[in-house]
């Protein structure tokens, strides 16, 4: 199981601030998990876009599409950070 | 050093003097503060909400805290970000840097600073008259953090 965090517009556009999925066969990666997510429908294939600014963290630290993720994993989507 | 992440105002007269309280080692203390404007992209804003990733933020800021550390002989580090909803002249973050002298206090506070517009996980929703909107991410901001990027190492 992986724990999936949405946070800001992202959240509101998904509708879903967190949920606790099972990794399919063949998804290891940051970007094999985004692929797999947009497969849901229109909704999270366009908040999930591969042209939209979308950032990543798996267990709370920077990922980039390349990260592996495995089971027990936290992993968080987020548009740019915005604070300050 | 100190970091924290919290809904409260702080003093911030109170939390610099707290900073260098009783070390003589101390020449120099550098501190920003953010605070809430009530216009922003040619709209007046009413409220601004923060929201954070509670645990990654207070993390990121560890380590951005951390890292100028590495880069500059400092005394104490103090960083305090509010979340939730504030309105125009709230203050939004503090930080402050001490050290024996001006120099590395004054650069350590921008570098932080820099680094937490880019890579600490909060994110800003405005309520203007036409409603709210999520406050987009500035290239300057990602351009202003790049200035601390180590110069590039020619290839072998």
């Amino acid at each position: 199981m992986v724990r999936l965090l949405y946070f800001a517009r992202l959240r509101e556009d998904l509708g879903c601030a967190e949920e606790t999925i099972e990794l399919p066969p063949g998804v290891d990666t940051v970007a094999g998990l985004r692929a797999h997510l947009m497969a849901r429908g229109s909704a999270w294939r366009q908040g999930l876009a591969q042209g939209r600014a979308l950032q990543v963290a798996v267990n709370q630290d920077m990922a980039q599409p390349g990260t592996p993720v495995k089971p027990g994993d936290e992993v968080a989507f987020f548009p740019p950070v915005t604070g300050g | 050093m100190t970091v924290r992440v919290q809904t409260e105002d702080f003093d911030a007269g109170a939390e610099i003097a707290r900073l260098r309280q009783g070390n003589a080692k101390v020449g120099a203390v550098a501190a920003f503060i953010g605070v809430a404007r009530d216009v922003n992209d040619g709209e007046s804003v009413a409220t601004l909400t923060l929201e954070h990733y509670p645990g990654m933020t207070e993390r990121a800021l560890e380590g951005i805290a951390a890292e100028a550390r590495a880069r500059w002989r400092l005394i104490d580090v103090l960083v305090i970000h509010r979340v939730g909803e504030l309105k125009p002249t709230d203050q939004i973050v503090i930080v402050a840097v001490a050290s024996a002298n001006r120099g590395e206090a004054f650069a350590a506070c921008e570098f932080i600073m820099d680094y937490l517009k880019t890579r600490a996980p909060f994110w800003k929703k405005e309520r203007t008259p036409q409603g709210t909107r999520w406050v987009e991410s500035r290239s300057s901001d990602g351009e202003a953090a790049g200035r601390w990027d180590p110069p590039k190492a020619d290839m072998a």
